[in-house]
């Protein structure tokens, strides 16, 4: 009997604010232990929580980029249980009245991973839709030391964003691609930086199979511990087959929470989950209702900027990009910020691109601290485009500016590449090339349109190769006739 | 009369003048706490040598310059020990001011000493103390009242020109009467929480005791208005509080609900409010009988709304990061139910359990949901009497002080101390209680006047009025 897996995703995303979920402290990775921290964060006895009003308007911003429905209304909540690493022993959470609801996240053929994108199977244009999305405080971060433990209480009360999907995906590589766009779009929308590594962005996948054809979900499990994206993809490569295995075999799947162990290449069992938790959640009374619809989404609004469909679609339509192309720009908003800020010196479009993608990424060049000023690619291909250099002149250019980060007019002057221009002089070494290679132009004359190729090789000896071979052409064509 | 016995009203005009010396003033409160706290046991810490170095520095151009003041043991005081009367608190020290405070510090005042209450300000008596009992200063036997008990007794015993005290479902309010001084309950938000430990988020509120309506007036020009650190404070500007004292009480219209006036309200109590409501009259305020239809469930409201606040702020004493850590070594499940055992007095215990419960999946629906609701019924039996009366008049205890271990082993009739000020916190409204009498026992009575949101104007000028025509301040305890 075939199986089918049924993938549901909640994705904890860190909202990119100044200051914490709920109190003034500086937001921010890292950091000397429990030193961004005071009375709030800590949970001292008489603090009291303030609305981070840069994290509603964010975390309206994503509901907008991933189409979701905002609450005219919403409202926080305590959600009740024992943990050191939350000092209140309740979290301020969403529970009736979260942010956003519904939405989805469409899955394009350039998320999923690199090697499926070339096979069959009809990848693109599923939609995986969404839940909700509530905003809470992140908890502190425990540390496990020998015969101690120890808690940085910088982390607790960053605002979180929580992303729930439904059960919409059927194997590891949708899973993957949905990863991949949600936080494509996060980091597009500026909303996170989304780094898995910093735990800025956290999964936990909720994953059943089913006989194809069978309506009612398998009992689920719940899979931690993942940290990357590409692990999600690992852990349920390997969790469906242990299901299927487990269910044809006449087993029965438990409801349980998984750990991902990655240098294994398995799930373990964590936990059986024998009853619900009781969260006695309320409505949190020191923090009032919020209402978005009297300016904080309309500030959202201003925030959303052109989504990563939209701009390969500009790319293409304006600059007459490939689908390549424009997808590879696109893909990591500040490489489509640097392409845009190229095009503001040159409208060289292809030639931007090329160089870009051709050239400058097989460098590897950190995406985040580009080292070259974007202006230079549309520099060089102002020269070439004006026919100041040629192509290959312009491969030269590019080592250059790689290695030493210096402008292309700087290198081009200080090589002495610049072509021969003076039309003049080119007229001069045309003639001689016509009076010194009659077999080629009588062939040219005959209809051998590729014996200009000797006449134009000519012309570029006499100039040291610093002639533009288009301009050439266009002279011994005239020449020609 | 000696200094610790005058109002910040007169005190103040004799610093301004330099008659007296801030100091004089300190001093002559510590010498007052030396000699009658021992009896009264309204404090539980006193710093002398910090009071009379703040008694130096003080800026006497300042509203309350030079004024000693008494905290209750819950409001966050920097440098401070703040226990809330609990052995789960004992040696934590507060890191930062409550607003309150900070707006104390900025109006000149001296900080005296922090005072005694029912634990995490849970009980009407101040018996639920885990240091001590405090004792009423008119019958040394008798209980003064809670939760802010302390607060109450200092004011009342002269050992402190005023305090601080806070109010869930009547802690200020009912011990101000108990002990025959001026306890105000300002509408909710108008006062800061910030800095205040929680006990239920919806009700609590701080407010003054004072000797005078007139000096209520000036403490809560103080300590109101908006706070940036506390989502849940008004922005309502805050008006000239004393401005209001001088109008006079003609034309205003005066509800008595009947409500409150039922089964279980003592004699004496009964008789003094029967000649403060004549006396209204006979000044030409217009007396309407009126009525708050959903009393009778104000208790049971409030038992599982402030129970179910009450479980989750409490939550966060677990020993983990600060206060009483259980000796017992193990995981942390183990360290939390170890701690909070050993540090939670029973009542506490009781409380949380309660609140617990009411929230518990399956439960929740039946207790916490509807309780909300039918607060929401409470709310709108006020809203609804403010459009025909400017203020409630009311008892504020159903009787006078009783003796100290009497209802104890009762929490249900310990609950019941409270049946004429819990709806005030419900509704979010604001109440004052003034002395009006003695009981028969010479024992104070209070009434309570109630006024609608954000209208403690109102309440001054109704309170003032009745004070300066009766004789009730004048009175003080004899040791």
């Amino acid at each position: 009997m075939p199986y089918e897996a049924v993938i549901g995703l909640e994705v904890h995303v860190q909202v990119k604010t100044n200051t914490k979920m709920f109190c003034g402290c500086k937001n921010e990775y890292g950091g000397e232990v429990n030193t961004h921290v005071c009375p709030v964060c800590l949970g001292l006895p008489g603090a009291l929580p303030t609305p981070n009003e840069q994290a509603i308007v964010k975390t309206i911003a994503a509901g907008l980029m991933l189409g979701c429905d905002i609450a005219p209304i919403c409202k926080f909540d305590r959600k009740h249980y024992f943990y050191p690493d939350m000092p209140k022993n309740y979290q301020i959470t969403q529970f009736d009245l979260p942010l956003c609801l519904n939405g989805g996240v469409l899955l394009e053929k350039f998320s999923f991973p690199k090697d499926v994108q070339k096979e069959e199977q009809a990848l693109a244009g599923k939609k995986v839709r969404l839940t909700r999305i509530h905003l809470e405080e992140d908890v502190a971060k425990s540390f496990h030391f020998e015969d101690q433990s120890g808690i940085d209480f910088n982390r607790a009360g960053t605002p979180l964003m929580e992303i729930v999907s439904e059960a919409d995906m059927a194997t590891p590589e949708e899973a993957f691609a949905y990863l991949t766009t949600l936080r494509q779009i996060m980091v597009y929308g500026d909303i996170s930086d989304a780094d898995m590594e910093k735990g800025q962005m956290r999964c936990d996948v909720n994953v059943s199979v089913r006989p194809v054809g069978q309506k009612e979900f398998g009992t689920k499990c719940e899979l931690k511990n993942l940290n990357s994206i590409s692990g999600v993809r690992r852990a349920l490569q390997y969790e469906i087959p242990r299901q299927i295995e487990v269910v044809s075999k006449g087993g029965i799947i438990r409801q349980e929470t998984r750990r991902w162990d990655d240098a294994a290449g398995q799930t373990f069992l964590m936990r059986i989950k024998e009853n619900a938790n009781d969260y006695r959640y309320f409505p949190e009374p020191d923090l009032l209702p919020v209402r978005t619809d009297c300016g904080l989404k309309a500030e959202a609004e201003t925030m959303i900027p052109e989504l990563p469909s939209q701009k390969k679609a500009r790319f293409m339509q304006t600059y007459g990009l490939s689908d390549y192309q424009a997808e590879v720009l696109a893909q990591e908003r500040p490489l489509a910020d640097y392409y845009d800020e190229a095009l503001k010196t040159s409208i060289q479009g292809v030639l931007i691109a090329n160089y870009i993608i051709n050239d400058f990424l097989a460098t590897n060049p950190d995406l985040t601290n580009l080292p070259i000023p974007a202006s230079h690619f549309g520099e060089l291909a102002e020269l070439v485009g004006s026919a100041k250099i040629n192509s290959k002149q312009a491969k030269e250019v590019l080592l250059e500016m790689f290695s030493s980060h210096q402008s292309p007019l700087s290198i081009v002057q200080e090589k002495g590449l610049e072509q021969v221009t003076d039309l003049a002089e080119l007229e001069i070494f045309c003639d001689e090339a016509l009076a010194a290679n009659e077999r080629s132009v009588a062939d040219y004359k005959s209809g051998k349109m590729g014996a200009i190729n000797a006449l134009k090789g000519y012309v570029m000896k006499k100039t040291k190769g610093q002639a533009n071979p288009g301009v050439i052409d266009e002279i011994l064509k005239r020449k020609l006739i | 009369m000696s200094l610790y016995q005058e109002t910040i009203a007169s005190l103040r005009r004799k610093l301004t003048a330099k008659e007296i010396s801030p100091t004089e003033l300190v001093q002559s409160l510590l010498q007052r706490i030396e000699s009658v706290d021992p009896k009264v046991n309204g404090y539980l810490r006193v710093d002398s040598e910090k009071a009379l170095a703040q008694a130096k520095n003080c800026d006497l151009s300042k509203p309350l310059g030079g004024i000693p003041i008494a905290i209750k043991d819950n409001i966050n005081e920097k440098g401070e020990e703040c226990t809330c009367a609990s052995q789960i608190l004992v040696g934590y020290q507060a890191p930062y001011d409550a607003t309150v405070i900070r707006k104390l510090k900025e109006a000149g005042a001296i900080l005296l000493g922090r005072t005694n209450m029912d634990e995490f300000a849970m009980g009407s008596s101040t018996e639920h103390s885990s240091f001590k009992k405090t004792s009423n200063p008119w019958k040394l036997d008798h209980i003064p009242g809670g939760s802010s008990g302390g607060s109450a007794a200092v004011v009342a015993a002269d050992e402190a020109i005023a305090s601080l005290g806070s109010d869930t479902g009547g802690s200020i309010r009912q011990p101000a009467a108990l002990c025959g001084c001026v306890g105000l309950k300002p509408t909710y938000g108008r006062v800061s929480r910030y800095g205040l430990v929680a006990f239920a988020s919806s009700l609590d509120q701080i407010g003054p005791f004072t000797k005078t309506v007139e000096d209520s007036a000036l403490m809560l020009q103080a300590i109101a208005g908006q706070d940036h650190y506390e989502n849940t404070s008004r922005p309502v500007a805050v008006p000239d509080y004393t401005a209001s004292l001088q109008q006079p009480v003609k034309g205003l219209r005066i509800g008595i609900p009947k409500e409150y006036f039922g089964e279980g309200i003592d004699h004496d109590v009964a008789d003094a409010l029967q000649k403060s409501i004549a006396w209204y009259q006979s000044q030409g305020a217009i007396i309407k009988e009126i009525s708050l239809p959903h009393t009778h469930a104000a208790i049971a409201v409030y038992y599982i709304i402030a129970t179910a606040e009450a479980s989750a702020n409490l939550a966060r004493f677990d020993g983990v990061r600060y206060g009483h850590r259980t000796s017992t070594v193990g995981d942390p499940l183990t360290i939390y139910r170890k701690s909070r055992a050993e540090g939670f007095g029973p009542e506490v215990k009781r409380r949380i359990i309660l609140g617990t419960y009411v929230l518990s999946s399956g439960y929740a629906d039946a207790y916490y949901n509807r309780a909300q609701k039918v607060r929401q019924l409470l709310r709108r039996d006020f809203v609804t009497a403010f459009q025909e009366c400017d203020v409630l008049l009311t008892p504020t205890s159903p009787t006078p002080a009783f003796k100290a271990g009497e209802k104890m082993n009762d929490p249900l009739k310990m609950y019941l101390a409270d049946i004429c000020t819990i709806a005030v916190n419900l509704a979010e409204v604001c109440g004052i209680s003034i002395p009006c009498g003695f009981s028969s026992n010479q024992l104070p009575i209070g009434l309570q006047l109630i006024g609608p949101h954000f209208q403690e104007g109102t309440l001054f000028r109704a309170a003032h009025a009745y004070e300066q025509a009766h004789e009730w301040v004048k009175r003080h305890p004899q040791f």
